[in-house]
């Protein structure tokens, strides 16, 4: 079992948000919104550039706090909330502590931010499993 | 019907019907997401691994949940789709642009290949209008479950702002002007507009504009140059237009043909001119107007 009282920082994750990385994650979560992967058409919307969905920030905030917990962890939920949005090109860095622990049961508070500011804040509960 | 009428009546609907995954849980859909996600545990991938596991096996990862359920490239709203109906009312009602502001996911159990997942979807609640750093707007929250068979595996409440932008001062169309014809002839006049220069056809000591393919006196044997009008003259004549309409302008607006010092008339719209105080003699200074990359016309200021 993982020691990490309250308050215990995970390691952060940084991800270069490529364009491939944008379209990749876009298409492997199925997502094919054009925003996504046709830079003019986000253009054309306002955007600055093709950005992150929201599948992926999932996908990035579980791989994150799994990274840390380890394989034998259960993912509980993760519940998140989409701040600024993550253009290509940017980078992202993900930082996390444990905010509650009971038993093998824990929270943790995670944030991901980019260059225009908090792009996803949010909480995991995960269980963690033996070592 | 109000807004909120129409919310209750949505929500009053309940769960839609369930819609089937495309594809049953598969490794294949498996692979490619953690391979772009850059997911390395092994739980997903290493069948050894995982079996000696507190898995017992292999898993799907857990954030795939939504994954299996997406449309697709093709994909169309289901008729009776509480969120697809909501928007709707809300685009009616002016508040057309949405982003999503909420995704909370509970797993209940890992899925593991070969289970074949449906949802169904619910309007939760729809809250405004609030004022919000985007625009006035309304929060609509939706609540997804994921089941195989009866057994409810994951749930996700899903919330989306869906606002009217702050009064974004209508993009005036760059492109709907009438465009000259450019010929071989007129070509340096053009060039010379892109460059911020009043250029003028010059044949030997004569000037002539508009520009043409001949001198005044119609010497086959002789070729123009050019010289760089100082940009400065005074209003000939004008029309003050008010109708019809003309593409990429307001009316009334006042098209001027102006003597340059260099003693030739060119003609341009006479621009922030109030119509009652133009008048014959009135000093000008030459403008470009930038329609885009291509195409600059000329146009005249009121000289200070």
């Amino acid at each position: 079992m993982k020691d990490c009282p309250v308050g215990t920082e995970l390691p952060p994750l940084t991800i270069e948000a490529t364009p491939t990385f944008v379209v990749s994650t876009a298409l492997a979560t199925r997502d094919f919104q054009d925003v996504h992967h046709d830079r003019d058409a986000a253009l054309q919307r306002g955007s600055k550039d093709i950005f992150l969905n929201i599948l992926t920030d999932t996908g990035l905030v579980q791989r994150f706090v799994t990274d840390w917990a380890g394989p034998e962890a259960f993912v509980r939920s993760i519940k998140i909330r989409l701040g600024v949005p993550c253009y290509a090109y940017d980078t992202l860095t993900f930082t996390g502590r444990v905010t509650e622990r009971d038993g093998d049961d824990v929270v943790i508070a995670v944030s991901g931010v980019d260059s225009l500011g908090e792009h996803v804040v949010g909480t995991v509960a995960l269980t963690l499993g033996g070592e | 019907m109000s807004i909120q009428e129409a919310a209750e009546r949505i929500a009053g609907q309940g769960e839609s019907a369930p819609r089937a995954a495309r594809d049953a849980v598969n490794q294949a859909m498996v692979n490619n997401w953690v391979e772009a996600i850059g997911d390395r545990n092994p739980v997903y991938v290493d069948e050894e691994f995982a079996a000696k596991s507190v898995h017992k096996g292999l898993v799907a990862p857990p954030a795939m949940a939504q994954v299996w359920t997406m449309g697709g490239l093709h994909w169309t709203r289901a008729s009776d789709d509480p969120l697809g109906a909501m928007m709707e009312v809300l685009d009616e009602a002016g508040f057309t642009s949405v982003v999503a502001t909420n995704s909370e996911q509970n797993y209940h159990r890992y899925l593991r290949t070969g289970e074949h997942v449906s949802a169904t979807a619910k309007l939760e609640s729809v809250v405004g209008p609030k004022r919000t750093a985007l625009g006035e707007g309304w929060f609509v929250t939706t609540k997804t479950t994921w089941y195989v068979g009866d057994e409810a595996v994951a749930d996700m409440v899903f919330r989306v702002l869906k606002f009217r932008p702050p009064d974004a001062a209508p993009a005036k169309a760059a492109a709907p002007v009438l465009r000259p014809v450019i010929s071989k002839d007129t070509e340096f006049f053009w060039a010379g507009l892109r460059e911020g220069e009043l250029r003028i056809q010059r044949w030997g000591e004569t000037l002539r504009h508009p520009p043409g393919p001949m001198p005044p006196d119609g010497d086959l044997g002789a070729k123009p140059d050019h010289v760089v009008a100082c940009g400065r003259g005074t209003v000939y004549s004008y029309v003050v237009h008010h109708h019809p309409k003309v593409p990429g302008k307001d009316l009334p607006f006042v098209v001027a043909l102006v003597e340059l010092e260099e003693g030739v008339r060119v003609m341009g719209e006479l621009l922030d001119a109030d119509p009652e105080t133009v008048h014959i003699g009135l000093g000008v200074e030459a403008a470009f107007v930038k329609i885009d990359e291509e195409l600059t016309l000329p146009a005249w200021r009121v000289a200070r």
